[in-house]
C-alpha cells in the first residue's frame, strides 16, 4: 500500500462517494477560494497555498500547490520564499514561547 | 467536425539543423540534423506566395531556420511579393553561427531590420535558471545580448514598425500561465535587469511529442500530463486553432496541417501525399484537418498556438 501517491490527487472527488452534497459545497467553496482572481491574483493565492501547504506538510498539496505557481507564473525564488515565510511564522511562534517560559521561569524564582 | 477557414500564413520549415538542442523541441533538431530545404522547393514555395495573394504571411521555422543556405534570398523575395514575414529565430545563433560551416551568423539583427523582418524568439523565462535548464547552458545570457542587438536595431519600440515577440514555453509538465500577466512580468523584468524591450509574450503549451514525450517519459509523468491537457479541453481555443488557416510544408516539401503534424509525420489527407509541387490552394480549403492526441496540447486552457494563446482574457 502506498500512501500520498501523486495520482491519487485526481481522485480526490471520490471524498464525495458518501456525501456528495457536502464535498459539492466544499468544492465550490474552495475553487472560489483558491482558483479564482478576487482581491487577490489566482498567482497570490497560489503562493499561499504552497506555504500552508508545508506548514501542514501535506504531500498532495505540496504537489498541487508547486503546479498550481508554477502555472500562475511563479518562480522558483518566489516559491522558496513563500515558504520561507511559512517556517518563519513557525519558529516565531515557537520562539515566542520563551515568554510563557521566562514567566513559569519567574513564578519558580528563576 | 472543424474544418479549414482560410489560408493566411504559409508556415515553413527550411530545415532541421539548429545550433541548439533543447530539451522540449518537438522538431528533434540539433547540430547532427541534415535535413534542409532545396532551393527548388524554396523557388515553388515563392510561386505559391506569389500567385495567391490571400496568403498574407510567410512564416520561416526550422531548426535555426537562419542555417539554411538560402534563407536570406527567401526572404528577400518574399518581401519582394509584399508578404509579412516572420521567422522563428532562437537569438543564440546570431553568435553561434552555422555548427557545420562555422560561417558567422553576427550580420542578422541588421538584415532583420532592413527587411522589416517581425522576429520571433523563445525565451523560456526572464531567468536564467529556467532558460539554461530547457536550452542549455549559457543560452540565456546569450540570448539577452542577441535581443540588446535586436533592440538597437530598432526592434521592441511599442507602436514601432520592427515587431518583436517572446515566447514563453513551461519548463515542464505543466500548463502556461496567462499570457497577459506574464508578459507584464516579462517586460517589467527584461526592462529593469537588462534595459529590453520586446512587444508581444506569446504563451505556447508544450507538446507531448518527441524530445518533449520522451523527458515526459523518462519522468513517468506523461500520462498525468495527457490527463492535465484533456481535463483543460476547452472548445472555444479548439474552435480558434491554428491549423484553420494555415499549411505547414516540409523541408522536402511535404504538406502538413500544422507543425506538429509535420513532425509526427501525419501529412495532409487528400487522396495521396500532398507537396508544394501540387498545391491546389481550393482542395486544400476543402480538406479534412487530422487530428490526434497531441492536438489536446493546442486546446488546453486558454489554448496555444505559434501566435500564443487562442483565448484571450
Amino acid at each position: 500500500m502506498d500512501y500520498y501517491d501523486t495520482k491519487d490527487l485526481n481522485r480526490f472527488a471520490e471524498v464525495g462517494k458518501f456525501a456528495s452534497g457536502l464535498m459539492k459545497k466544499f468544492f465550490d467553496y474552495y475553487n472560489e477560494a483558491t482558483g479564482a482572481d478576487g482581491a487577490l491574483t489566482r498567482r497570490e493565492k497560489a503562493l499561499i497555498g504552497l506555504a500552508v501547504a508545508h506548514t501542514k506538510q501535506c504531500p498532495y498539496c505540496i504537489d498541487a500547490y508547486t503546479t498550481q505557481c508554477l502555472e500562475s507564473g511563479s518562480n522558483p525564488e518566489q516559491m522558496t520564499e513563500a515558504v520561507h515565510v511559512a517556517a518563519a511564522l513557525e519558529a516565531g511562534m515557537t520562539l515566542v514561547h520563551v515568554v510563557q517560559m521566562h514567566n513559569c521561569l519567574q513564578r519558580q524564582g528563576g | 467536425m472543424l474544418a479549414p477557414v482560410s489560408i493566411d500564413t504559409l508556415q515553413v520549415n527550411v530545415g532541421k539543423l539548429c545550433n541548439q538542442a533543447c530539451h522540449h523541441c518537438h522538431v528533434d533538431a540539433s547540430p547532427s540534423r541534415t535535413e534542409i530545404m532545396e532551393r527548388k522547393t524554396i523557388d515553388r514555395c515563392l510561386e505559391i506566395l506569389r500567385d495567391h495573394p490571400s496568403i498574407k504571411n510567410l512564416d520561416l521555422t526550422g531548426g535555426a531556420p537562419e542555417l539554411n543556405p538560402r534563407f536570406d534570398n527567401f526572404v528577400i523575395e518574399a518581401k519582394k511579393l509584399g508578404k509579412h514575414v516572420m521567422v522563428r529565430h532562437n537569438l543564440t545563433v546570431t553568435f553561434d553561427g552555422n555548427p557545420r560551416t562555422k560561417e558567422s551568423k553576427r550580420y542578422l539583427p541588421e538584415f532583420f531590420a532592413r527587411h522589416g523582418i517581425e522576429v520571433i524568439s523563445s525565451l523560456p523565462y526572464y531567468q536564467e535558471y529556467f532558460t539554461d535548464k530547457q536550452r542549455g547552458r549559457g543560452v540565456f545570457n546569450k540570448s539577452i545580448e542577441s535581443l540588446k542587438l535586436l533592440n538597437a536595431q530598432g526592434y521592441g519600440q511599442e507602436g514601432g514598425p520592427l515587431v518583436l515577440d517572446l515566447v514563453y514555453n513551461p519548463v515542464g509538465a505543466f500548463l502556461p500561465a496567462a499570457q497577459a500577466s506574464l508578459e507584464a512580468d516579462f517586460k517589467r523584468e527584461l526592462w529593469k535587469q537588462f534595459g529590453i524591450r520586446f512587444n508581444r509574450l506569446y504563451t505556447i503549451t508544450n507538446m507531448p511529442i518527441h524530445r518533449f514525450r520522451d523527458q515526459l517519459e523518462r519522468l513517468g509523468a506523461y500520462e498525468e500530463y495527457m490527463t492535465k491537457l484533456v481535463n483543460a479541453f476547452n472548445p472555444s481555443a479548439a474552435f480558434g486553432v491554428m491549423c484553420r488557416s494555415m499549411i505547414s510544408v516540409g523541408y522536402d516539401g511535404a504538406l502538413y496541417d500544422c507543425d506538429f503534424n509535420q513532425m509526427l509525420e501525419m501529412p495532409i489527407e487528400h487522396g495521396k501525399p500532398l507537396t508544394v509541387f501540387d498545391f491546389d490552394h481550393d482542395a486544400l480549403i476543402k480538406r479534412r484537418i487530422r487530428f490526434a492526441s497531441h492536438c489536446f496540447g493546442c486546446t488546453a486552457g486558454a489554448g496555444s498556438s505559434c501566435g500564443g494563446e487562442i483565448i484571450h482574457e
